[in-house]
């Protein structure tokens, strides 16, 4: 028997257009799978020319999920250019900001996206597996969901003048002092929104026990991390330094300034997908990226970190280490780990209310381009984001280098298919349980894409075989 | 606007069927701003002389195929005109199109996003999507000044920054070249405007540009603020010898 494709190639709403290959070998076991991003959006070449002042503006357009994270690694590419260190209330509400962007990302993935899944089961019926059918079978637990996300986008509008693409971070801080009265808008609901992400956590243990399979399967391969983390080791998700550790907890690079990335991260292209493929350089010899392969994230950053920090998140995740060991290295966990995250996110949002300084009035540093180069970095929710941008003595644009999250992730997402597909693959034949799989398997990562995929419902897909000389043996979708 | 001094209004003129006095010398768009009428303008900017440019201020005079600009029409006796009729609508939508189509005005990231008076005729008049092919011009952002800079993809060719540097602030920096789809503003004989001597930084020309095209540099989206006013004022302060008086007093 011949090489076999199976292409599965999901149709989206939004950008965000991908598509899944399976290939088969001789003996119709899987041998290989990849995942394709068709889209092309260029920013990095359109941003030539323009305004160093345009660009977290101009960038936060990458994304309409998480439009947050570009803004301050926008913004803190600035800082480095103007060459200031913005005043102190200032770095406290970006804080705030990307604490309330985690929070309700994670609260979309998990809710949203992931929760039926988890909760109605991999193999519940495909028409109702999905927000609106767990808003049936589960109300409360769907609107909890709504109200967390609802509370994070107040946070990110309340810091940035809006719920989505905000503006108000800039090179130099940001533009607008942060009131008593927002402050108080928030601290009125924080404590619902901890015991709510506390009973999320709680609902997520009491399902996982379902899905010992899935947790064997998903990804469960040893891989790179690389995340932020502090100094003292305490969990980290926009200043400071990028630890990278191995997958038995060695520290492979310790506190390297994220400026330094290309020393250490090299970029594959490839000739099928517009997905850059970040890979660790010190371990790849040749062209095949693969033994550089690291995974960021949620799951990355609670593996490097040693603590949240506070008292819930950190109770939580020494539970989850006495269950999952120190490392956890199943892509299954993303899930956990963005739930003990939401907590944490919660904690110290609680924690900011309190501190005077974020009301200061002072938020801003102004200074012309003192250097030709600059890179800023923060944690998306979806992991590490790299911007690093180049500029003319007039500030203006002249080279640019995004490196995001789904990308860093792409390898992983590829051992991860394939692992799958292993597991619950039946020879040459594309079972719907394994597609449920594969799609929930993509999922755990949350790429972009998921979201336009899978808010209403099953993910919509072409599936193709095809024969190595492209031939198309069979087509099957579902819509 | 400034209150008139000096003899009572006596010219009749009949604005959308209702009849007014007019100044002998006025121009429509003055009456009509005087009693209330809002017609549209661009390029027209109280205090700087009339360029009629723009020809969003069109209005229908009776007795006339042709339509005539509001700013630069000067009131006669018996004059009949109609500001607000579907096809005059048409035509400035039109217009505004035809500027979305020319330049590169992507409101989302946009410097003077919220503070453009292009944006708003969009919005005054409908514009929720553009009938034309985008031009998608590409001319280099001119950042060379300290303080401003010029984003050429984002001028409407108003000449507004020309006039007031001229007329205001008596530096002529700025001038047109070139025509039609070539034109386009430039600074000294045609230089980097940071290289320019004669720019005395006032920043006049970049709060009464109506686009994102002059901008306070360093200024994110949405964060640029015109204050075109300033021109009226300047001109009415200098007729009273405001700043004269003030010396005086001192
Ligand atoms: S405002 Fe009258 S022609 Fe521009």
């Amino acid at each position: 028997m011949h090489d076999i494709h199976h292409t599965i190639d999901p149709v989206t709403r939004i950008e965000g257009h991908a598509k899944i290959t399976l290939r088969l070998d001789d003996a119709g076991e899987v041998a290989d799978a990849r995942f394709h991003v068709t889209e092309f959006r260029g920013f990095e070449e359109f941003c030539k020319g323009r305004p160093l002042a345009e660009m977290p503006g101009i960038t936060a357009r990458t994304c309409g999920i998480c439009p947050v994270s570009h803004l301050l690694a926008a913004s803190k590419a600035g800082d480095a250019i103007l060459g200031v260190t913005p005043p102190p209330a200032a770095l406290r509400q970006r804080r705030l900001l990307n604490l309330g962007q985690i929070l309700q990302s994670h609260s979309l993935s998990f809710f949203h996206l992931s929760a039926p899944d988890l909760l109605l089961g991999m193999d519940h019926d495909p028409a109702t597996r999905n927000v609106f059918g767990l808003m049936q079978a589960e109300p409360e637990i769907a609107k909890r969901g709504i109200r967390m996300r609802q509370f994070g986008q107040e946070v990110i509008r309340s810091v940035s003048g809006r719920r989505v693409h905000g503006h108000q971070i800039v090179p130099g801080g940001v533009t607008e002092a942060f009131t008593t009265e927002q402050r108080d808008v928030i601290a009125a609901d924080i404590d619902e929104i901890l015991s709510a992400a506390e009973a999320t956590l709680e609902l997520l243990d009491s399902v996982s026990g379902r899905f010992d399979r899935e947790l064997a399967s998903f990804g469960a391969f040893p891989s790179l991390y690389l995340s932020h983390v502090q100094p003292d080791g305490t969990w980290e998700h926009v200043d400071g330094r990028l630890t990278m550790i191995d997958h038995d907890g060695s520290v492979v690079l310790n506190q390297f300034d994220p400026a330094d990335y290309r020393e250490h991260l090299g970029e594959a292209g490839k000739s099928d997908s517009y997905l850059k493929s970040p890979y660790y350089r010190a371990r790849v010899d040749g062209d095949d990226p693969r033994p550089g392969m690291y995974r960021v994230g949620p799951l990355a950053r609670i593996n490097i970190a040693e603590r949240f920090g506070t008292p819930i998140a950190d109770q939580g995740l020494a539970d989850f280490r006495e269950r999952y060991g120190r490392i956890a290295s199943s892509a299954f966990l993303y899930h956990h780990a963005r739930v003990l995250e939401v907590i944490a996110c919660a904690e110290r949002i609680a924690a900011l209310m309190d501190d005077p300084v974020l009301l200061d009035t002072r938020v801003r540093a102004q200074a012309g381009i003192n250097a030709n180069r600059g890179v800023g970095a923060s944690e998306a929710p979806r992991g590490l984001l790299i911007h690093d941008y180049e500029v003319d003595d007039d500030g203006l644009i002249t080279a640019m280098n995004l490196i995001i999250a789904t990308g860093q992730n792409d390898l992983a997402m590829n051992a991860t298919i394939l692992s799958i597909a292993k597991e619950f693959g039946d020879g040459p034949e594309l079972t719907d349980g394994m597609l449920n799989r594969i799609e929930a398997g993509v999922r755990a990562y949350a790429p972009c894409l998921s979201c336009s995929t899978h808010a209403i419902g099953q993910m919509p897909m072409k599936v193709q075989l095809l024969a190595p000389d492209g031939e198309l043996l069979q087509e099957g979708r579902r819509d | 606007m400034r209150p008139r001094t000096g003899p009572r209004p006596n010219v009749p003129v009949t604005i959308d069927g209702v009849e007014h006095q007019a100044y002998e010398g006025e121009t429509l768009l003055e009456l009509a701003r005087r009693v209330g009428v809002r017609i549209p303008t661009l390029c027209h900017l109280e205090g700087l002389s009339v360029y009629g440019g723009c020809r969003l201020c069109v209005v229908e005079v009776a007795g006339d195929r042709r339509l005539s600009p509001a700013c630069a029409l000067e009131v006669t006796a018996e004059l009949e005109v109609t500001t607000q009729s579907w096809d005059l609508h048409e035509h400035r939508r039109r217009i505004v199109e035809l500027l979305f189509a020319e330049g590169d005005h992507v409101c989302a990231f946009c410097v003077s996003s919220g503070s453009c008076e292009l944006q708003d005729l969009a919005t005054e008049h409908d514009v929720d999507h553009i009938h034309y092919d985008f031009a998608h011009p590409d001319q280099a952002v001119d950042a060379s000044h300290p303080k401003y800079s010029l984003d050429r993809n984002r001028c409407v060719l108003c000449t507004r920054c020309v006039r007031v540097c001229d007329e205001v602030e008596g530096a002529h920096v700025w001038d047109m070249a070139m025509r039609g789809s070539q034109g386009r503003i430039v600074a000294g004989m045609d230089q980097p405007w940071g290289e320019v001597a004669d720019c005395t930084w006032c920043g006049k020309c970049v709060l009464v540009c109506p686009t994102g095209a002059l901008s306070f540099k360093g200024r994110a989206t949405s964060e640029m603020v015109h204050d075109p006013d300033v021109v009226a004022f300047l001109a009415a302060a200098r007729e009273d010898g405001e700043w004269l008086d003030r010396k005086a007093d001192a």
